[in-house]
C-alpha cells in the first residue's frame, strides 16, 4: 500500500537567502543544502526565521535575494502552485467545506491526476484514517486532522514534505505518538522532510540532520548526537539541553588541549573539543556529565575539579535528582545525578566538590553575554 | 498568493473607483445645496449659500425635520428599552418557545418594509384610528424593536456571565448587580443600537408613507416635493445630518483604535 | 446595520448561557412587553393584510365599499391585471441583486483581505461603504435623476455621439430604475460579504496554492465556497428591500409607468385609490414569495441561524 507513495525525494538548496519584511530582516544570509531522502529539521525559538525560511520553500514568500533549488532546479521565481512540494501547516488549514477525502483528493484534483478519489482513500488508509473519510476536518480530533493534513500532503507524492510545527497544537502524550509515526512513514516512504520546530526534543528526536537557527541564520547544524555532545556557541549549548559554562583566560596551552583559570581552578578542555585555544574562552559541560563529591578526591590530570561549594537547591525530578551547587567565585552549577538506589548526598547546605572528564568538556566560539558563569537551563 | 504583477493594482483601484461611485450623489447633493435653484434643483443656476444660511425659508422643510427628529428620538427610546428586556432574556434565561420567539424577532427583519407598511396601514383602518404623529411611531417602533434585539443581544452574549455572579457573591442585590455591573457593561451594545434605531427611523420612508396621515416627516417631504421640484435646502438639511452622522462614526472609530492602541501598550 | 439580521452564527455561540433557577418570572417580564407589542403591531396586522385581501368590495354606490368575505378571486384578479408590475419586481430585484453582488464582491474582499493589515484604513473604507446609509434614501435617488436627467451632459453625450437617440432618455428606462436599485442597497450586500471575507482565514488559501490550484482555482474551490454565508445574507438582506421598493421605480423618482413594480401598485391602490384588497392580496403575494425564498435559500444553504 505505502509503495504508492514511495517518490524520489529531491534535495534542497538555499543559496545566499535574504528575507527582509517592512521594518525587519527575518533572514540575512542562509545557505543551506539538504540531502534527498533526509530527514531534515530546522530548529529554533519563535522569530528566528525558521517558519519564513520554509514559507520560502514552499514558494508562499519570496526571498529578497538568494536562489531556492529544488532537484537542482531553479524554483525561485515560481509560484507555490507550480513547485513540487508540499506542506503540512501548523494549523493544518483543512478545508473546512471539504470532507475529509475530499480535502485529500484536492491536490490530486488541480493535477489533473487519474482516479484522485481511489488514491486520497489509499493515503488516508496509511495514516490509518480510512474510516473517516466522509466525516468533515471539524469533526475530526486534533490528532486525527494532524494526520489527514499528512495525507493530504504525501497523496502528492512531493519532491519535498515541509512540515510547519504539525505537532504544536498536540498534547504532550499524542506529541510523543505522532512523532514516532511521522519517523516511520518517512522511513517508509523515503521522502526529504523539512520539518520546522522549536521543540529540541522533537528535532533531536526525529530528523537525521538538525540546523539549530538563530536571529535568521543558522548556528550550528549537525546529527542530533553531534549537536548534543559538542555545541559549538552559547546558544546552541543553552538551546539544546542544558550547559554549565564556565568563561576564563587561556592558562595553559599543551598539544592536545587548552585550560583556563577560573578563580584558582583549571578546566581543562581537548582542542579537538574547543573553537577557539587562546583568549577569553567559554568552556562548558552537561550536568549530566558532572559529579559531586562529599570529600576532596584525588583524580588524575583526565579529569577536570572544581570547588569546595555548598548544595543550595536540590530538585527530585523521577528520573534523577537535580542538584545546585554553589562553588564561591565562580557561580551557580547544576548536577544531575541518576536515581540508581541511593543517591549520594540529600541534605542542602553539604560541603562538596564538583568533577567531570576533560573530554566531556567543550570549547565555545563565543562567551555568553553576562560574564559571569551560571548554570544555564533552557528547556 | 501571489498575484500577477498587474493584478496587484487592479484591486485598489476598483476599490477607489467603487468608492466614487458610492459618493457621486452624495457629493451631488452637496454640490446642489449651493444651487441658486429658484423653481427646480436639477440643473445648475448659480452658486448661492442662501439655502444654508436661510434653510427654513423653503416652506415646510424645517418643519418637517423636525417632525422627524421627534419621531425618530421617540421610537427609538421605546424600541431600545423593549428591545433590550428582550435581548437580556434571551441571551440570560432559558425558556419554552425560544425558536418560535427567535423567529417572530426575525421575521418583520425579513419583511419588505412595503408589506410592513400595507399592513400595519390596513389593520389602523380597520380599527378606525387616525392615522399621524402617533401611528407613525408606533410603525418606528416596530421595525426598529428587531434591529435593537439583535445589537444588544451580540453584546450580552459576549458578557461574562461571571462578572454578573461576582457581583451576587459580593452582595449585590438584584437591582443593584443589574444598575451597577451588566447595564454599563451593555452601555457601548445599547447605545449602538439606538443609533441604528435613530437611524432608522429618521430615514424611513416606505412605511412612513402608509401610515402618516397628513403628517409631514422629511422624507416624506422630499419625496412630495421631487414632484414639483426638490428646494436646495432638502439638501442642506440632508448634507447636515450626513456631516453629523459622519462625525459620529468617526469619533467612535478613532475612540475605539485608540482604545486598542493603550491596550496593545499594556500588553 | 441590518446585516447582524442575517448574520451567521459567530458572536452569540461561544458563551454559555448560565440560566439562573427560578427565573422563568423575571423572563417572562422581560420578553412580553415587547413581543406583545410584535403581535399587536406586526402579526396582527399581517393578519389584517390577509383579511383585508379577502374582502368583496362593492362599487355600486360609486365609491368603493368593502366588507369582509373570503374572495380567492382578487388574487386571480390581481395576477392577471398586474402580471406585469410583479414579473418586473422579482425581476428587477434579481438583477439588482446579483449588479450588486458582482459590484461588492471585489471589493468586500480588498476590505476585508487585502486591507487586513491597515485597520484605521478598514475602518475608513467601511464608513465610506456605509457612507450613502447617512444620507436620505429619497436625496440619493433624486441626486441620481439629476445626474441622468434628460438636462445632463451625460444624456447629451451620450445622445451625441448616438448611444441614445435624440428623443431617447435614461430617467423612466428599466436600466435606470435596476441602476438605482443596486446603487441603494449596495452596502446592504457589501457590509456581509466583509463580515465573511474578513474572517477568512489566508492559510487556507496558501494551503490551496500549496496543491497545486493556481489563483483562479484557489479563488472558485476555496474563498468562494467559504464566503457562501456573506453571500447568503447579502443577496437575502438585498433582494428583499429591492422586491418591495416603489421609489426607485417611481415617476416622480428613477421611473416611469413603463418600469412600474409592485410597490408602485400597491401604493396607489392604498393610498390613492383606496382598492384595499388589491393592495392587500399584492402585499400577500410579496409577502409570501419572499417567505418561500427565505425558507428555500436558508434551508439549502445551511444558514439556519439567522438570529
Amino acid at each position: 500500500m505505502a509503495i504508492d507513495f514511495v517518490a524520489r525525494g529531491a534535495d534542497l538548496e538555499l543559496v545566499g537567502i535574504r528575507k527582509e519584511f517592512p521594518g525587519f530582516t527575518a533572514i540575512e544570509n542562509l545557505d543551506l543544502h539538504i540531502p534527498a531522502g533526509e530527514f531534515f529539521a530546522l530548529l529554533g525559538p519563535s522569530g528566528c526565521g525558521k517558519t519564513t525560511t520554509l514559507r520560502l520553500v514552499a514558494g508562499l514568500e519570496q526571498p529578497t535575494k538568494g536562489k531556492i533549488l529544488i532537484g537542482g532546479k531553479d524554483v525561485t521565481d515560481t509560484k507555490a502552485y507550480q513547485r513540487p512540494v508540499n506542506t503540512v501547516f501548523q494549523s493544518y488549514a483543512l478545508f473546512p467545506h471539504m470532507t475529509v477525502l475530499e480535502n485529500v483528493a484536492f491536490g490530486l484534483r488541480q493535477r489533473k491526476i487519474d482516479d484522485p478519489l481511489a488514491k486520497a482513500q489509499a493515503a488516508l488508509d496509511l495514516v490509518e484514517l480510512g474510516h473517516l473519510a466522509t466525516r468533515r476536518p471539524a469533526q475530526l480530533s486534533g490528532g486525527q486532522q494532524q494526520r489527514v493534513a499528512l495525507a493530504r500532503a504525501l497523496v502528492n507524492r512531493p519532491s519535498l514534505l515541509l512540515l510547519d510545527e504539525p505537532l504544536g497544537a498536540l498534547d504532550l502524550k499524542l506529541r510523543r505518538q505522532m512523532q514516532i509515526e511521522l519517523k516511520a512513514i518517512q522511513i517508509e516512504v523515503g521522502l526529504t522532510f523539512l520539518h520546522v520546530t522549536h521543540d529540541q526534543e522533537e528535532a533531536m528526536d526525529m530528523a537525521d540532520t538538525v540546523a539549530v537557527m538563530n536571529l535568521g541564520r543558522i548556528e550550528q547544524m549537525g546529527s542530533p548526537e553531534a549537536l548534543y555532545d559538542r555545541p559549538k556557541t552559547v546558544f546552541v549549548s543553552k538551546f539544546l539541553g542544558q550547559s554549565n559554562l564556565f568563561v576564563g583566560n587561556v592558562s595553559s596551552d599543551n598539544s592536545n588541549s587548552v585550560s583556563i583559570d577560573i578563580a584558582g581552578n583549571k578546566i581543562t578542555v581537548p582542542k579537538n573539543r574547543a573553537e577557539k585555544h587562546s583568549g577569553t574562552i567559554a568552556v562548558g559541560v552537561r550536568p549530566e556529565k558532572a559529579f559531586f563529591h562529599e570529600e576532596q578526591p584525588k583524580l588524575g590530570a583526565d579529569h577536570n575539579l572544581i570547588g569546595p561549594g555548598e548544595i543550595i537547591d536540590i530538585r527530585f525530578t523521577g528520573v534523577s535528582n537535580q542538584y545546585l551547587i554553589e562553588i564561591p567565585n565562580i557561580g551557580k552549577i547544576t548536577v544531575f545525578a541518576q536515581n540508581i538506589g541511593k543517591s549520594p548526598v540529600t541534605e542542602l547546605g553539604a560541603k562538596v566538590w564538583v568533577s567531570w572528564k576533560v573530554e566531556h568538556s567543550f570549547g565555545l566560539s563565543d562567551v555568553p553575554i553576562s560574564t559571569a558563569t551560571e548554570s544555564i537551563a533552557v528547556q | 498568493m501571489k498575484k500577477l504583477a498587474f493584478g496587484k493594482y487592479l484591486l485598489p483601484i476598483y476599490a477607489v473607483l467603487a468608492f466614487i461611485y458610492l459618493l457621486i450623489p452624495i457629493v451631488y447633493t452637496f454640490i446642489f445645496s449651493f444651487n441658486d435653484y429658484r423653481r427646480s434643483n436639477i440643473s445648475w443656476r448659480g452658486f448661492t449659500f442662501d439655502n444654508w444660511l436661510s434653510v427654513c425659508e423653503a416652506q415646510g422643510v424645517c418643519a418637517a425635520f423636525g417632525t422627524s427628529v421627534s419621531i425618530g428620538l421617540i421610537s427609538t427610546f421605546i424600541a431600545t428599552v423593549l428591545g433590550t428586556m428582550i435581548a437580556i432574556a434571551l441571551v440570560r434565561y432559558r425558556f419554552r418557545f425560544r425558536s418560535a420567539i427567535s423567529l417572530l424577532l426575525f421575521l418583520p427583519m425579513a419583511t419588505p418594509e412595503l408589506v410592513l407598511g400595507a399592513g400595519l396601514a390596513a389593520q389602523f383602518f380597520n380599527v378606525g384610528a387616525e392615522m399621524g404623529f402617533g401611528t407613525i411611531v408606533i410603525a418606528h417602533v416596530m421595525f426598529c424593536l428587531s434591529f435593537v434585539v439583535v445589537t444588544v443581544k451580540a453584546r450580552v452574549a459576549s458578557l461574562d456571565p461571571a462578572l454578573e455572579e461576582a457581583g451576587r457573591d459580593l452582595y449585590g442585590s438584584p437591582s443593584q448587580v443589574f444598575w451597577k455591573i451588566t447595564f454599563p457593561l451593555l452601555l457601548p451594545g445599547i447605545m449602538a443600537a439606538a443609533l441604528l434605531s435613530f437611524a432608522l427611523s429618521f430615514d424611513d420612508f416606505i412605511i412612513t408613507y402608509f401610515n402618516s396621515g397628513p403628517t409631514e416627516t422629511f422624507p416624506k417631504f422630499v419625496y412630495t416635493a421631487a414632484a414639483k421640484g426638490l428646494p436646495g435646502e432638502a439638501n442642506v438639511i440632508g448634507m447636515s445630518v450626513f456631516f453629523l452622522a459622519i462625525a459620529i462614526v468617526l469619533f467612535i472609530q478613532v475612540r475605539s483604535s485608540r482604545k486598542a492602541k493603550r491596550l496593545a501598550l499594556v500588553k | 446595520m441590518a446585516i447582524a439580521a442575517f448574520g451567521h452564527a459567530g458572536s452569540s455561540k461561544g458563551t454559555k448561557n448560565r440560566a439562573s433557577k427560578g427565573s422563568a418570572k423575571v423572563a417572562l417580564l422581560l420578553l412580553a412587553p415587547g413581543l406583545l407589542y410584535l403581535a399587536i403591531f406586526f402579526i396582527a396586522p399581517l393578519l389584517s393584510l390577509v383579511a383585508t385581501s379577502l374582502q368583496t368590495m362593492d362599487v355600486s354606490t360609486g365609491f368603493p365599499i368593502y366588507s369582509y368575505g373570503f374572495e380567492v378571486s382578487n388574487y386571480v384578479s390581481v395576477v392577471t391585471q398586474y402580471g406585469p408590475q410583479i414579473f418586473r419586481s422579482f425581476f428587477y430585484a434579481l438583477v439588482a441583486t446579483l449588479a450588486a453582488l458582482v459590484i461588492s464582491y471585489p471589493l468586500a474582499y480588498f476590505i476585508g483581505v487585502k486591507a487586513r493589515r491597515w485597520p484605521l484604513l478598514q475602518g475608513l473604507m467601511l464608513t465610506l461603504v456605509i457612507a450613502p446609509f447617512f444620507i436620505s434614501f429619497l436625496l440619493r435617488t433624486f441626486a441620481w435623476k439629476q445626474i441622468f436627467s434628460s438636462e445632463s451632459w451625460i444624456v447629451t453625450t451620450l445622445q451625441s455621439i448616438g448611444i441614445l437617440n435624440p428623443d431617447q432618455y435614461l430617467v423612466g428606462t428599466p436600466f435606470m430604475v435596476i441602476f438605482g436599485l443596486t446603487y441603494n442597497f449596495i452596502p446592504f450586500m457589501t457590509l456581509p460579504l466583509y463580515t465573511t471575507l474578513e474572517r477568512l482565514d489566508i492559510r487556507y488559501l496558501e494551503a490551496g496554492a500549496d496543491l497545486y490550484a493556481n489563483p483562479r482555482r484557489t479563488f472558485t474551490k476555496i474563498t468562494l465556497p467559504l464566503s457562501m454565508p456573506g453571500i447568503v445574507s447579502g443577496t437575502l438582506l438585498t433582494f428583499i428591500p429591492i422586491a418591495g421598493d416603489y421609489v426607485n421605480a417611481s415617476g416622480l423618482f428613477l421611473g416611469s409607468t413603463e418600469t412600474s413594480m409592485l410597490g408602485n401598485v400597491v401604493e396607489s391602490k392604498f393610498l390613492k385609490s383606496y382598492e384595499f384588497p388589491t393592495a392587500a392580496a399584492l402585499s400577500v403575494i410579496l409577502m409570501g414569495a419572499i417567505l418561500l425564498l427565505v425558507t428555500l435559500y436558508v434551508r439549502k444553504s445551511g444558514t439556519d441561524d439567522l438570529l
